[in-house]
């Protein structure tokens, strides 16, 4: 029947019907598909990128059609890598792709808002005093009002205000803030400035010129490697991923790469079709196993113990039972290990023998030498080598003590000559030495002595070894003729860091870890160190990472990979590269004007302004090895903090417990010089550091103003802490704190600025509304590939939004006249920490720790205390100054990384670029006015886009190093990159001194190329790259060397409840928190079709056997608690998770979907309200080698990995 | 013969990352409006795992592409036309709306209206088709990378009489990404079950279409698509589905889903084949033959007889060259390492892939396998964590020789590549052992791994 209907069709229709009825060919009849290509039409097309946090710096197009963006894809006009390569395109992700939806959304936020119980406070008072500073004051004064608006915070009750009123509080506040407590009591924190360097320059200039402090975050981030400078006194260099394409063997460790650099990930994909073997090491099932030739499912925070293992393997195998040419050679020349650490008695023990016993100490240095060496310049930071041809003691060029100097200038290199350094003294070595080592993998955290044998020598009465003797000891790798207890095998259980020691910490077996370490290494030697491990936020993200890093980073150094295209450690986790970094410098922290700026470390800063100090019950000698000598002996984080400010390690804002304007009038008057006034006024105790009292209301933060971040839903560690505290506002900590009587609501101003809500937002008293990136000019660069390319608004920005500049500026503009009344110029003292990259890292000498406080010795500003320094800010100024590049750049020029730089010829090259200033302080310079032209001095001051000052760079470098550089730039000289290039498609960059490879030819980017192949020093100590750490407090933490440490134990430390028990919380597990398959960080959270492709809301992954044990099924409701906050969400019950851990993924804000918690029947919190900050003493050192402050380059990382909660189904029905 | 053009695609299951960006920037192009707010004309599954919509391979269930009758002829697995007209006004074979999933949104307005109040506001979900607020229980990718395998994997119907060589253990898991559009078939179901005429096959580029102004809404084709790619409207009343995005395939610019592609794993390319072969290539008894079949359907481009008659057809000559240098012709045919998805649907797909290698050695038995290790590369292939057995289901109808043989070509290639990346001389056994021969492996690396822009399209 059926047939015959087909069958007469043939009669009804024009088509015709093939023979067997089973087709019929239709002519014409297609206008219906007009409606796809109407759907497909637009207007034009305009190249943007995302400015988030995600180093992707993917270039897009968006469509706009009818002045409406309608969506976006990607860029695919990338520079080619090469013809033998896979190309950089199509660069992009699904987070990216959905950008467009924010555009339009209804959670866009379209005009100013205030917070209403605030805003209707303002109006009165004003009327009232008819003043807008007087009024502010007049508020914040009164501690009832004041507590009134805080205690609403995030509460709703936002309503509209212009852009004058809005602009007009913000303004005042920080004029009043500024009169009463001093403008380092006002703080702007917005990150990674890569991804939109003008927009982060934006607030920063002006905070800066107000002589605010801007907050680090890398390090706040905890995605700041410390291992970096602690190795090679670089912040994190690491190569392009089109590098990885060049490596033999990748190993992905804790990195989950086709999650967190989704547009990088084809080229692992890719290079495994070169016979690449990929490795990875993860605790779940994770997205990058699927690519993975083999998978170690190491137990999350043991990393550093499979390190260690592997270390034993590839230094028994490849350095003592054979050797390898290339390890040998790269050894000796690039790294310390043939540098002679003296051997120190260090407590009453001794030895079976009755000798003493000692420990590693310091390294032996010019100055324990005989003759001219020990009374050259800076002998102490000369360090000393055996040359195993002669077996004489050397100093050879290159180290710290030739650095600076004017005897090195010319010898601040690698080249070693004639000399072949010994790694070992086995050979030419008189007698063996015992000494202990520290080791901590023993239940509970104790640490106890290992005692193993080095052979040693005498020189002028000290006994020595060399770092690597040291690091086989700590290996427990044994050699004939070397005493003491060594491992019997790889099969040992109880020998120290053997495969087998490791099998039951990690879970992995010691067969697997045996043989990848070899393949690892054997590949290094086959290709001559083209063996690369990724690493990343699962490694990076705990308590002591550090110690983690540096036994995953010896691997790769002692195989000769770093510096190698297609080798080395590859760090990708909120690594970023602003690739003009010196031009941005100049742009965001007002250089042009003044200088010093103010910048703090974030971590420190929230530690104690968020009082979680006060919830440490714990004192810091139980960080310490068993070879300690109770340096830590009753010091709290907080003491050792306090130290490391008044020191001058690290920076510390508020720096006094008075207004720095205020004490520099004062000093003034005295007579006295700044620094003496200081130095007796804090001697005599009427001076004191604010961060010894952050309770002290003289000591608070007042205002904080934030762009481009969101601290309340992303990046706060105890979050709950911020809320109480700082906020003022409801909160669900239920830690204990040592004093009951703790301030609440210490920040009087919280500005935030934005395109979208968020928690900050939420929270903001005043919220200003942002651009987004589609709508305003910008440049971005990242180190995952090498160009610089352009944001360009698609269309203007709509409603009353602005872009960050010139919402900066517009505040700027309120700010001037009522800072010109209430405040005109102003002399202000400013503290500045002991700086890397310059001769202050020569503070310490032997990083012997002397505090003056305690009478150890003479407090001597920029030696053992800060460097204080006196700057003019006129504030009736700040928007002129904003809007122009200032005249210090003639003046001072440029530094970077210890490179100066004369920039006369691009300061008149921006002048007609720009166009000059017309009027105020800033008549006749060039032009900032515009973002572009923002841009183009950006580009303008930088070598890695104008090529004249790369080459002028590489010339000044010469000098020191006396090696050939300048060669590297020479290829481009002439080249300026315009904006407009920018705009016409991504530029590669040039290579340049402020940065440690080398692109020249169109090579691909890898860390350290200049220094391998230019014997150009690493920025250490030695000037090598650093296996041994001897600064007292290193060898106190027992962290000479790489050891492996486990995870912080919270039952100890905390009372929380042991991993795997169970009572009426649920069950106790280990809680991680790694980045979101459907977010970069908070962005895109919220985003519908995220939300639409994931779970639709907070969730928290966990195995099916840990879900089984509490009656947990997918999708239901549970609650996780424990001492820091509470946190609901829906459970994904899977079996790719191991037994004992959850994640819940990084920076699920508390605006979709959270209801009400069973704990506190209150909003349930983040993923950060289950964390809290710990700060590792390590991360403090500063004024010491490559342990120096920089900005963002070395300071207390925010980790956060290594919590534990509680988690249980909850009742299914939910409130709101 | 009668030579016909096809626009093909061939997706590298083994590079996919699913990440999902085809299905955004598809999306954002496509369905973003309302009445198709749960559409995706691109989507990814995690496999194992229900897919979207759920369990859509089950045609015992779903009756969707055709069956081989015991005389030989195809027909309609849901009924001719007569079945089809008597049941025009109640389809009993629909996926509800909770088999693809409910569209939601959330209230964010509240974010920054909500007036002062006692607690922090909060954006609920509120449903896209009633209004109302909503639980969330399913979404268009709810069992992303096996969350809630034991409700979802586990019931992945692909794993059906193969469960005891597959146990969703931790030790044992394993997971890839199928990225899926409409197949564009040679023997379109979905077409066949249109009352109404309106789906349509382009004839000069094989592009599968449904005519919006012809359409009557009476949903047979969703129902007759195997895969469930023909979509319901619910706003308009009509069928919508991927169109390979021909606005701009016909001025020369890849889909949307391919250029965006991170992964860079989709290659687009023109086939011609033998229009008088397909019945009887989509009609072959055995289920096992059917990936033969279906290949040898494709005629060569660079044989001079199929180019003369392709000119005879009216093919344009710069049409006969897009063949010949064709990426997906290559990797279908010239190396024969693409698949067809679910040939036994004998809809004759169009959109073919690559199985995925992923020669994870199984740690915990510590097996001693090294995939790039000459001696060990073919034992590796059976120590693979994704059971050959399981891609068989998918790509051969159960049958596991095909898919052994694109795996040990695979790593064969991994091997070979080896050698030269190392600077030793290439082993030419390698490509032997697996029917090639050196310069040929050497392609197809070019072609899988540098994968330049103009070379995937």
């Amino acid at each position: 029947m059926s047939q015959a209907l087909v069958g007469t069709r043939r009669f009804f229709t024009r088509a015709e019907v093939s023979p067997d009825g089973r087709t019929m060919t239709a002519k014409g009849g297609r206008a219906g598909d007009a409606f796809y290509r109407d759907r497909w039409s637009h207007d034009k097309v305009v190249r943007s990128t995302h400015g988030v946090n995600c180093t992707g710096s993917c270039s897009w197009k968006v469509y706009v059609k009818d002045g409406i963006i309608t969506w976006e894809s990607q860029q695919t006009d990338y520079p080619t890598t090469g013809p033998d390569r896979p190309e950089y395109e199509p660069r992009g992700c699904p987070r990216g792709a959905a950008f467009s939806w924010y555009t339009y959304s209804p959670t866009r936020i379209r005009y100013p808002y205030v917070r209403g119980v605030l805003l209707e406070m303002y109006r009165e008072a004003k009327g009232r005093l008819g003043d807008p500073v007087l009024a502010w004051a007049d508020i914040v004064g009164d501690p009832a009002r004041a507590a009134r608006y805080k205690a609403s915070r995030g509460k709703g009750g936002l309503v509209r205000a212009s852009w004058d009123e809005a602009a007009e509080i913000v303004a005042a506040a920080n004029v009043h803030t500024i009169k009463k407590w001093g403008p380092d009591r006002i703080a702007g924190f917005s990150p990674i400035p890569a991804m939109s360097m003008v927009s982060h320059a934006s607030g920063a200039r002006f905070t800066s010129l107000i002589g605010g402090s801007m907050l680090s975050f890398y390090d706040w981030y905890a995605d700041l490697p410390v291992a970096s400078p602690q190795i090679w006194g670089d912040q994190t260099d690491v190569p392009e991923s089109g590098d990885w394409w060049d490596a033999g063997y990748l190993v992905m460790w804790g990195s989950n790469v086709p999650v967190t650099r989704t547009p990088d990930a084809h080229w692992m994909a890719e290079a495994r079709y070169r016979g690449q073997k990929v490795v990875v090491v993860a605790p779940d099932y994770a997205d990058n196993v699927k690519f993975a030739d083999e998978w170690l499912p190491a137990a999350p925070g043991t990393d550093g113990a499979l390190a260690m293992a592997m270390g034993h393997v590839v230094l028994k195998e490849f350095f003592v039972d054979r050797q390898v040419d290339h390890f040998e050679d790269y050894t000796r020349r690039f790294t310390d290990l043939p540098f002679l650490v003296c051997l120190e008695e260090y407590s009453d023990a001794t030895t079976e023998g009755g000798t003493p016993a000692y420990r590693p100490g310091k390294f032996l240095t010019a100055e324990d030498l005989d003759g001219d060496a020990a009374t050259a310049e800076n002998a102490a930071f000369k360090t000393v080598l055996v040359d195993s041809r002669t077996g004489e003691l050397v100093v050879p060029n290159g180290t710290l003590g030739d650095r600076f100097g004017d005897e090195g200038v010319g010898k601040w290199n690698l080249d070693l000559g004639e000399v072949l350094p010994a790694l070992s003294l086995l050979d030419s070595a008189t007698e063996t030495a015992s000494v202990d080592l520290p080791r901590f993998d023993l239940p509970r955290g104790a640490s106890e002595v290992v005692r193993r044998g080095v052979p040693v020598r005498r020189v002028n009465g000290h006994l020595v070894t060399t770092v690597f003797d040291v690091l086989l000891a700590q290996y427990g790798v044994g050699r004939e003729g070397v005493p003491g207890a060594w491992p019997s095998g790889y099969d040992d259980p109880d020998g120290l860091y053997t495969p087998a020691w490791q099998e039951p910490i990690t879970g992995v077996p010691a067969a697997a870890v045996a043989r990848i370490a070899r393949e690892f290494a054997q590949n290094a030697a086959d290709t001559s160190g083209r063996s690369m491990i990724i690493v990343g936020a699962g490694t990076n993200h705990w308590f002591h990472s550090d110690e983690t890093y540096r036994c995953m980073l010896l691997l790769t150094t002692i195989t000769g990979c770093q510096g190698r295209n297609g080798g080395g450690w590859a760090h990708y986790v909120g690594q970023e590269k602003a690739r003009p970094i010196t031009g941005w410098a100049q742009m965001a922290f007002g250089l042009d004007w003044v200088r010093p700026p103010r910048q703090m470390i974030q971590t420190a800063y929230w530690y104690l302004h968020t009082d979680q100090f006060h919830y440490d019950h714990y004192s810091a000698d139980s960080l310490a090895g068993a070879t300690g000598t109770g340096l830590f002996a009753g010091m709290s984080t907080h003491d050792q903090l306090a130290l490391s400010a008044r020191l001058g390690w690290m920076p510390s804002y508020p720096t006094f417990d008075r207004n720095p304007l205020d004490l520099a009038d004062q000093a003034e008057a005295s007579g006295q010089a700044v620094g003496d006034f200081v130095v007796d006024q804090l001697r005599t105790g009427q001076l004191n550091f604010a961060c010894e009292d952050p309770d002290a209301p003289q000591n608070w933060p007042r205002v904080l103003m934030m762009w481009r971040a969101n601290l309340f839903g992303s990046s706060a560690k105890g979050n709950e802490y911020f809320l109480k505290h700082l906020l003022g506002t409801d909160s669900s900590v239920s830690a204990v704190p040592d004093d009951d009587d703790l301030p609440k609501g210490k920040l009087d101003l919280l500005c935030t600025l934005d395109f979208r809500m968020t928690s900050s937002t939420m929270f903001s008293d005043v919220v200003l509304p942002a651009a987004t990136w589609y709508e305003k000019h910008d440049i971005n660069t990242t180190d995952m590939h090498p160009f610089i390319h352009s944001f360009n608004p698609a269309i203007s920005p709509p409603w009353q939004t602005r872009t960050d500049w010139d919402i900066f500026k517009t505040i700027a503009e309120v700010f001037a006249p009522l800072g010109a009344k209430h405040l005109g110029v102003r002399k202000d003292l400013v503290a500045v920490p002991l700086l890397h990259d310059t001769a202050d890292a020569m503070a310490t000498p032997h990083g012997r720790v002397r505090d003056w406080a305690k009478g150890e010795c003479e407090p001597v500003p920029g030696v053992t205390m800060p460097k204080l320094v006196v700057v003019e800010r006129d504030y009736g100024a700040v928007f002129d100054q904003m809007g122009a590049l200032g005249p210090l750049m003639e003046k001072l020029g440029t530094a970077q990384k210890g490179v100066a730089y004369d920039v006369k010829r691009e300061v008149d090259y921006l002048l007609h670029k720009n166009g000059p200033v017309r009027g105020g302080v800033a008549d006749g310079r060039p032009s900032l006015k515009d973002a572009r032209h923002v841009a183009e001095t950006i580009m303008a001051l930088s070598g890695t886009t104008n090529g004249h000052l790369a080459t002028q760079g590489f010339k000044t470098l010469e000098k020191r190093t006396g090696q050939l550089m300048h060669d590297l730039a020479a290829e481009h000289e002439g080249k300026q990159i315009t904006f407009a290039d920018t705009q016409a498609a991504p530029v590669p960059v040039i290579t340049s001194p402020e940065w440690s490879g080398s692109e020249s030819g169109g090579r691909r980017y890898s860390p350290f190329t200049i220094n391998v192949e230019r014997l150009k020093p690493w920025h250490t100590l030695t000037g090598r790259q650093h296996f041994y750490l001897d600064h007292d407090w290193m060898q106190e933490l027992g962290e000479g060397l790489p050891v492996y440490k486990p995870p912080l134990d919270m039952t100890q430390i905390f009372g929380e409840a042991e991993i795997g028990a169970q009572n009426e919380l649920g069950v106790s597990v280990r809680y991680l928190t790694p980045h979101n398959k459907w977010s970069i960080h908070s962005e895109y959270q919220d985003n519908l079709f995220m939300l639409s492709l994931s779970r639709g809301g907070q969730a928290i992954w966990i195995s099916e056997r840990d879900a089984a044990k509490v009656g947990i099924r997918d999708n239901d409701w549970v609650e996780a608690v424990n001492r820091n906050g509470v946190v609901n969400a829906r459970a994904i019950v899977s079996h790719r998770m191991p037994e004992g851990t959850v994640y819940m993924h990084h920076a699920q804000d508390r605006l979709i979907d959270v209801p009400l918690t069973e704990k506190t029947g209150r909003r349930g919190g983040i993923h950060n309200s289950l964390t809290r900050i710990l700060m590792k003493p390590s991360h403090l050192i500063g004024g010491y080698g490559q342990l120096a402050f920089a900005f963002n380059y070395l300071g207390p990382t925010g980790n956060q990995r290594d919590e534990v909660t509680m988690i249980r189904r909850r009742s299914q029905e939910v409130q709101y | 013969m009668r030579v016909m053009a096809q626009m093909a695609m061939v997706m590298n299951l083994d590079k996919c990352i699913g990440c999902h960006t085809c299905s955004v920037t598809c999306k954002q192009a496509w369905t973003n409006r309302s009445g198709t707010e749960y559409v995706w004309f691109n989507n990814v599954e995690t496999r194992p795992g229900l897919g979207y919509p759920r369990t859509y391979e089950d045609q015992e269930e779903w009756k969707g592409g055709w069956v081989r009758t015991p005389r030989g002829r195809l027909k309609l697995r849901a009924g001719g036309r007569f079945t089809k007209l008597a049941t025009i006004f109640s389809n009993p074979k629909l996926p509800s709306i909770e088999d693809y999933y409910e569209p939601w949104t959330y209230d964010y307005e509240t974010l920054l209206n909500a007036p002062a109040q006692e607690h922090f506001p909060v954006a609920r979900p509120i449903s896209l088709i009633s209004g109302k607020p909503m639980n969330v229980t399913w979404s268009a990718n709810w069992d992303d990378n096996l969350g809630g395998s034991r409700e979802n994997a586990q019931r992945d119907v692909m794993l059906r009489g193969i469960t005891d060589k597959v146990k969703l253990e931790f030790e044992q898991t394993f997971m890839f990404y199928l990225p899926r559009i409409c197949e564009h078939c040679l023997n379109p179901s979905c077409a066949a079950s249109c009352p109404s005429g309106a789906i349509y096959k382009r004839s000069e580029d094989g592009i599968v279409l449904v005519d919006q102004d012809k359409c009557r809404g009476w949903r047979m084709c969703v129902s007759g698509c195997p895969y469930k790619k023909v979509y319901f409207n619910h706003k308009t009343g009509k069928a919508e589905k991927c169109t390979f995005c021909y606005p701009r395939i016909e001025v020369g610019i890849p889909t949307v889903c391919s250029e965006t592609c991170v992964g860079r794993l989709r290659y687009i390319g023109l086939v011609l084949y033998d229009a008088d072969k397909v019945l009887e290539a989509a009609s072959v008894e055995d289920d096992h033959d059917l990936y033969e079949a279906q290949r040898s359907v494709f005629l060569d481009p660079s044989d001079p007889q199929v180019q003369h008659e392709a000119q005879q057809a009216g093919i344009p000559a710069d049409w006969i060259k897009a063949a010949q240098r064709s990426p997906v012709y290559a990797l279908i045919n010239r190396y024969q390492v693409a698949l067809p998805l679910h040939p036994e649907y004998r809809t004759m797909p169009m959109v073919w892939y690559i199985p995925p290698l992923s020669p994870v050695v199984d740690v915990v038995k510590d097996t001693g396998h090294d995939a790039e290790d000459r001696d060990n590369l073919f034992a590796a292939i059976d120590t693979l964590r994704i059971p050959v057995e399981y891609l068989a289901n998918l790509f051969t109808a159960g049958d596991p020789a095909p898919v052994d043989a694109v795996l040990k070509k695979l790593a064969a290639m991994r091997s070979y590549m080896r050698d030269i990346n190392l600077g030793r001389d290439p082993d030419d056994s390698i490509p032997h052992a697996v029917g090639m021969d050196g310069e040929t492996m050497y392609d197809m690396f070019r072609l899988l791994a540098l994968a330049k822009y103009d070379e995937r399209y």
